[in-house]
Parts: C-alpha cells; structure tokens; sequence
C-alpha cells in the first residue's frame, strides 16, 4: 500500500510543484516564502478539517456537517466571550474542543446505534446545527468590538515567524500522522474501511470505530470554529457555508477513496493545499473567480478518474498472474 | 461421444434418447475454469421436452456453474451448446432468454417495489399508444398465466408483501410470458414450507405438461425421486452418471455422488487427544439452529459437515460472538465462559476463520504484516503506541510457519494469490495464540497445492495441542481430516460419526435426511 500511495502522492505534489511553478513565471512574488506562509496560514482551517474528514471517509462514511459543527461552536464560543471577556484561552479552546466532539458523537451515535446512512444523518445534523445558531444567536451578528483583545488575537499571534493558526495546523498534521500510523485505533479506521466484515471477525466493532472517527471530525470542527471566528472576528449564522464541500473535496483530490480503507494523511495535506494554492494564486494572476470553481472541480474529476484507472490496472495485474500459474 | 464412452455403463443413454426423440437442448463437453479451479471439464448434460432431469451433486460438483451457462452468466471455453438442433452461444443473459432459457433461483431475481403484473411482464409489457404500457392488457395477460398455473394471487399486489413461495409462482408466470422452453429450478423448495412444496411439485406437473424442459436441482431425495424423469450427476466438475429415475435407487445416486477412492493426499496424523477444551451445551438460536452441543479436546479435528445453509456456519458465529444464542452454554477450560463478542471470543482463545476469505478474512489496502498483528495489536503495542518494529517480528515469524511466499511483508495483501492470502489469514489467528480454532471451509476455492499445505498445517495446529473445529462440504476433506464428525442438517447436529462408521455413504445420507431403512 505505501509504495501505491507515495507514488500517488508524488504525483500530487509534482501537480503542486507545477501550480507554483506556473504561477511564479507571471507573477514571482508569490512564491516568495512570506507569501507562501501566508498562502499555509490561509489554508490552515481547511487542512485541519482535511484531516478529520480523513479518518471518517476511511471508515466508509462521510461528514457533511463540518463547516455547520465549525459555524456553531464558533457562535457559541463567541458568546462566551461576549459574556465572560476574562475566560482564558486555554479554557476557550477546550470549550471549542469538547463542543465539536460532543457534535460529532451525536453524529457517530446516530450511524451506530441506529444504523443510518452517515450522508443522510450529517446531512440532517448539518442543518440542525446551522437552525440551532440562528436560534441562540437571533440571526444577529458578532462582530470584532465585541470580542476581547486575546480571543481575536491568538491565532494571529505570531511564534517562530509563523502564526498560532498555522502551527495548530502543523500540530494536527503531525497528530494524525502518528495516530494513523503508530495507534491501533489508527488501524482499525483502515481495518473498518477496506473491510468491515473481516474487522469484525478480528475483534474490532464497526460502529464504535466509525464514530470515534466522528468524534474526531467533530473535534477539529469545533477548534477550527474558534480559530475562524477569532480570526476573522466575526460570528453569523452563515460563515464557511458550503465548506463542507470543499473538505470533501480535499480529500478526494488526496486520493482518499470515497469507497474507505484508503488514504493517508499526506494525501489529505497535499488536497487542501492544492486547494488554497489556487485559491490564492488565480486571484493574482487574474482569473475570474468562476476559473477558479472550475479548476477545483476538474481537479476533483481527474483525482477520482486518477484513483479508478490505478485500480483497473492492479486487477489486470491479478489477472497476469493467475494467468502464468496456469 | 469419447466423453461418454469413458464413463460407467453410459449406453443406456445413447439408447434411451434414440427412442424418446431428441433433446430439446444438449451441452456437449462444456468446460469452464477459474484462476487455479477447473469448475466443469467436459461435462454433457441433455433436457427433453415434457420432462423433469434431476441435476444432483456435491456442493463445489460444479451445479451452480452449469446454471450460470445456462443463463449466459458464465461462458465456457470449451464445449457446445445446441438448442432445439441448432447450435448456439449465450454470450448474454439476453440471449439465454430468447432461447428460451429461464431460471428461477432459490432467492428469485424479481423487483420488490414493482406489481406482480409488472414484474410478469419486465422488459416485455404490452405497449399501447405512443409507445406506453397499456395497463389493462398487461393485467388481464398477467392474470391469465398466474391462472394457467394456478396460483391465486392479485396482479396489482406489489411483490414484496409475497411469500418466497408465492415469488415463485410469479418466476414462472413470468417464464411462461416469455415463452420459455427450458425452466431450471434451482433448489426451489429448500425454504419452503410442506404445503407450498406440494404445490410447487403441482406446478412442475403442469409445466411438464405443457411440454417444457426442466432442469430440477436439489439436494433432496425424496423430491427427486418422486418429480424427476431423469437424473444426471456430477462430481468435482465431471459428469459421472445420467439416465432415467426409474432405472436407479438412492443408493446408487448416492455413490455416484460421492464417488471412488479419494486421490487427494492427506497428511497421516496420529492423533493425541488432550483435555476437553470447549463444551458446548444446548446452544440455540431463534431462527438458525437448535440444541447444538459437543465437547472437544487438545488436539483434535473435529468435521461439521452439512449441506449449504444447514447452519453450521450459524453456530459458529454465535459461538465466536458475532450473533447471540438464545438458549445454552459453554464451558472453556471447564470454566463456564460468557462470549458476546468476537473480541471476547479472541481474548477467551476462540478463533474463527470465516468462509469468504475475500469478504470476511483479508483486508485489502492494508500490507501483509498489519494484516496478520491486526487482531493481535495488544502485544504489540505499548502506552497505545505501536511498535512497529515488534509487528514485523510477529508477521515474520508466523508467515514463515506458513511457508508464506510473497515478495515483501509491507506487500499489499490483494497482491498476492488466493492461497497465500488465506495463510496470512490463518497466521493472523495463530498470531493471537488460540486454544480452539474453526476453519469454516478452510480448502473452498483454493487450488489443490495450498490445499495439501493447509491440510499439512491443520493436522501440524492440532499436534500442537489446538483444538480445530473443521466446517467444510467436501467429503474427502471430511473424512481425511476428521478425528470425528458431526452432521447438522436443518440446524440441528443429525449424526455424529467416527471410526468405521465414518463413510461417505453415511455422512451423505445423514445430511440428505436419508434414512437408513430405505438406503
């Protein structure tokens, strides 16, 4: 499996390579390493829910409640701070924290107990959690002059010439990789994924396995939504609309498998930032806002026809052999 | 012609076919191989108009795979099919059906959501202006064949509120709208109740009647004996016997069935039978199986043997914790032992090799090694960190115990060939150091080198002290590996054999439901 996904990955980040390279022959400011920090520090948000959304499209599942989990528990965290302006930090993250996952349990329970359709229960949960926003917060806005100087300031504060933002990032990402590759539940995502009758018969249960990978989405839906709110200073019913969207598609253009059981946390990082590169480079060089969705979107389409034309060649493969020992 | 004559007494055939007139469709040395399974070699089987042909056989005698090139599922690589005197291919289902060729299968392929009339008349409904479905006439045609073969069901009812047994009437109404010539049955009473058997042997009467083929599968005896004209029998892939019911007795089918000597090899054991391991007591399930219990020591095998879906497969996966017993106990050790997940069965020393390697065993995506410490991660991890280096270690020693050959252990397992896939499964189990391994089908779909070698293993695990549980329907296998056997038939163990008793004569007979007196 690894020498399949790194060449994979190879092949991404050669795609990646390319994007600068082609940009940088315009316009070399932005790849000048200010800009490109800044270009990760942008993408920060999207790598993180990247990573989540991993774990949980491994286990054959999907969570498109993300981007509502990461709009409530922003609103929410943001009326603390309205309310308690002196609560510190560390307790504001934990708050974030704890809310995302207990979001994402309800998602989890609702796949394993009651055996639902993971689209069809985010999809319900998604809205419920943007209806519940609207709810507490009466449709009104939180705006910058009503959070405390330290909320809005900690993830732009800078450490080691990067932002806090962009160090959670880094953080994540190196938690995940050793979650992935050095945890049994690490294993048993894939286990899940590439097999759920065989996990079964191994001693790992299917439902409880799929829902902590929920949890985990939820988890870092909840930080992002502190970090987002804080950082653009603002908190309404409809921030990161349709992020979900563009989680998904990350991985998808990581070259996580729709199907489960495939995907690294490599491929998820390289997704999202090939993602927030064209975000931030087509604007540069001038191109409507239109090219970009477009670019996305057959960025999207060549991942998957990618991923299925490498499996086709791996039965042909199967084939030769069974063909020689005959 | 040089196929039939090297099989026993076959003239009678030649015979009686010259007198009854030809057949309608004839296969002439078909033969159909998988990757490392030759499935049929050069098999001959004939269906006449207005006449019922039994097909029996061992499971794995390469039934199913007739069927499928009946149906134009399967195509052979050798052979020739002709219907009516003409020759022809199926390289479709569509065609098998405009040949005439229709199945109804032990879960008929019918539409649930659709109405009985519809599913009749799928792919072929009446069409009134523009082109639409005229309603009306699709009813009044759909009531008509459900009354030529007599069933009294509504044609507006939607299918899923029937009965399998009312499904099937509406699959044969269907073939009749489609004017089918051949009709294959296969095992088309096994989930049925007695009344609903009686109807559907009216149901045959009548399709003989009126003049269709039909080929009838079964497992049962006394059916076969009762509706069958004629019978024809495999063995591993081979035909072995064909001729008229009336000419034979189910002693005779039986050893067709079963055969002559076995030329598998297998390995010579001695067996040296510890303490009793695990006992099982009055084990029963609400719907699969019934007061199934048995003890087993150190070191021995034990068969289960049974026909398809006689639930052996069933207990042992509420033995193992997957599905809950509604009634009975086991005793591990002596010491009573709660098992309800298959976590708990691993940690108490069960394990369970299931069946379907490809569906239930192998994890495709992960490399070998992750996949034989998968169910073994306690030992080979420390503070919930993995130690990567002691997985290594563990595959390397138990694929080599195995004789495992693959290029590398962090080589994908979908790599490698269906054999050696089934020994990382195996090492994954070893791996977890078990007291009583179940082998459900250990051998099925495996080419006969991997099999002698699971074989040598399986007898090499219980000179080790494990006690196996060994499912399997192929009776060499049974009889060459068992210490003793056990017979389940209709979730419910029906015999138990050792020594001299244990025959292939005897362990047929009890799975079929034969009974002694008339054998």
């Amino acid at each position: 499996m690894t020498g399949f996904l790194k060449s994979r990955e190879a092949i991404l980040a050669g795609a990646i390579l390319a994007l600068l390279i082609g940009v940088a022959s315009r316009f070399p400011a932005f790849v000048a390493p200010a800009n490109l920090a800044n270009v990760f520090n942008d993408t920060a948000p999207l790598i993180i829910l990247a990573l989540g959304q991993m774990v949980v499209i491994v286990t054959r599942c999907i969570d498109l409640s993300v981007a509502a989990n990461l709009a409530l528990t922003g609103m929410i965290v943001a009326m603390i701070n309205t309310a308690v302006p002196g609560l510190p930090i560390p307790l504001i993250l934990a708050i974030a924290l704890s809310l995302g996952a207990m979001m994402g349990l309800v998602n989890g329970l609702l796949v394993w107990k009651l055996d639902i359709p993971p689209i069809v229960v985010t999809l319900g949960t998604m809205t419920i959690y943007r209806g519940i926003i609207f709810v507490i917060s009466g449709g009104e806005w939180i705006n910058a002059h009503e959070m405390s100087d330290s909320f809005k300031a900690f993830p732009r504060a800078s450490f080691l010439g990067l932002p806090v933002l962009s160090w959670i990032a880094i953080v994540c990402v190196v938690a995940f990789l050793l979650l992935i590759s050095r945890t049994p539940l690490g294993r048993a995502f894939f286990a899940v994924g590439g097999n759920p009758h065989a996990a079964v018969y191994t001693g790992i249960d299917v439902g409880s396995t799929q829902c902590a990978a929920f949890v985990l989405s939820g988890m870092l839906a909840g930080l992002t939504g502190y970090l987002w709110v804080a950082r653009y200073a603002v908190a309404y019913v409809d921030i990161a609309g349709g992020f979900e969207l563009e989680v998904v598609a990350a991985c998808v253009i990581g070259g996580i498998s729709i199907a489960g059981g495939v995907g690294s946390v490599g491929g998820a990082l390289m997704g999202a930032l090939f993602l927030g590169i064209v975000k931030n480079a087509l604007p540069v060089i001038n191109i409507s806002p239109f090219w970009q969705l477009a670019i996305s979107g057959s960025a999207i389409i060549i991942a998957v026809a990618f991923n299925a034309a490498s499996s086709r060649t791996k039965g042909r493969v199967i084939l030769k052999k069974a063909e020689h020992a005959i | 012609m040089v196929v039939l004559a090297q099989l026993q007494d076959r003239e009678d055939v030649h015979l009686q076919s010259h007198i009854d007139g030809a057949p309608i469709l004839s296969l002439k040395g078909i033969s159909k191989s998988f990757p490392g399974v030759k499935a049929l070699s050069g098999v001959d089987l004939d269906l006449y108009p207005g006449e019922v042909t039994a097909l029996v056989g061992e499971n794995g005698a390469g039934k199913s795979t007739i069927v499928k090139i009946l149906t134009g599922i399967y195509q052979p690589e050798e052979g020739t099919i002709t219907v009516s005197g003409e020759p022809l291919n199926f390289p479709t289902a569509q065609d098998a059906g405009k040949a005439g060729v229709t199945a109804i299968h032990q879960e008929t392929v019918l539409f649930d959501e659709l109405t009985v009339a519809e599913n009749i008349f799928i792919g072929h409904a009446p069409r009134g202006r523009f082109g639409l479905i005229d309603k009306k006439t699709l009813r009044r045609r759909a009531k008509e064949l459900l009354d030529r073969i007599g069933a009294q069901i509504d044609p507006d009812v939607t299918l899923k509120d029937l009965g399998i047994a009312n499904k099937h009437l509406v699959a044969i109404a269907r073939a009749l709208s489609i004017d089918a010539k051949i009709v294959i049955m296969d095992e088309p009473t096994a989930s049925l109740s007695y009344k609903e058997i009686e109807e559907t042997y009216e149901l045959v009467e009548r399709l003989k009647a009126e003049g269709k083929a039909i080929l009838f599968i079964s497992h049962k005896f006394d059916e076969i004996f009762r509706i069958a004209d004629r019978y024809t029998v495999f063995r591993d892939g081979e035909k072995v016997g064909a001729g008229k019911i009336a000419d034979v007795n189910e002693q005779s089918l039986v050893k067709m069935m079963v055969g002559r000597a076995v030329d598998q090899v297998f390995p010579n054991r001695a067996p040296d039978l510890g303490e009793e391991v695990l006992k099982v007591v009055g084990y029963s399930h609400p719907t699969e199986f019934e007061d199934i219990g048995f003890s087993l020591r150190a070191g021995e095998i034990l068969g289960f043997y049974g026909l398809v879906g006689a639930g052996r497969s069933e207990f042992m996966q509420a033995l193992f914790g997957i599905t809950k017993p509604s009634k009975g106990a086991i005793r591990i050790d002596g010491k009573v032992a709660v098992v309800r997940s298959p976590n708990e069965a691993i940690h108490r020393g069960i394990v369970y090799v299931p069946e379907d390697r490809g569906k239930q065993g192998a994890i495709k995506g992960l490399p070998i090694f992750q996949n034989v410490t998968l169910a073994s991660l306690s030992q080979t991890s420390r503070k919930g960190f993995l130690k990567l280096a002691q997985e290594f270690e563990m595959a390397r020693e138990y694929t080599q115990r195995l004789d495992l050959r693959a290029a590398a252990l962090d080589q994908d397992i979908g790599e490698l060939s269906g054999g050696n896939q089934q020994k990382v499964v195996i090492a994954k189990w070893l791996a977890t150091k078990p007291r009583v391994i179940i082998l459900d089908e250990p051998t099925k779909g495996i080419d006969i080198g991997s099999k002698a070698a699971v074989h040598e293993f399986m007898a090499e695990l219980a000179a080790q002290g494990l006690a196996v549980i060994m499912v399997s329907s192929e009776i060499p296998e049974v009889l060459g590996m068992s210490d003793r056997v056990i017979v389940m038939r209709e979730g419910r163990i029906v015999a138990e054999y050792e020594g001299e008793a244990l025959t292939p004569e005897s362990l047929v007979r009890a799975a079929a439901g034969i009974e002694e007196a008339r054998a």
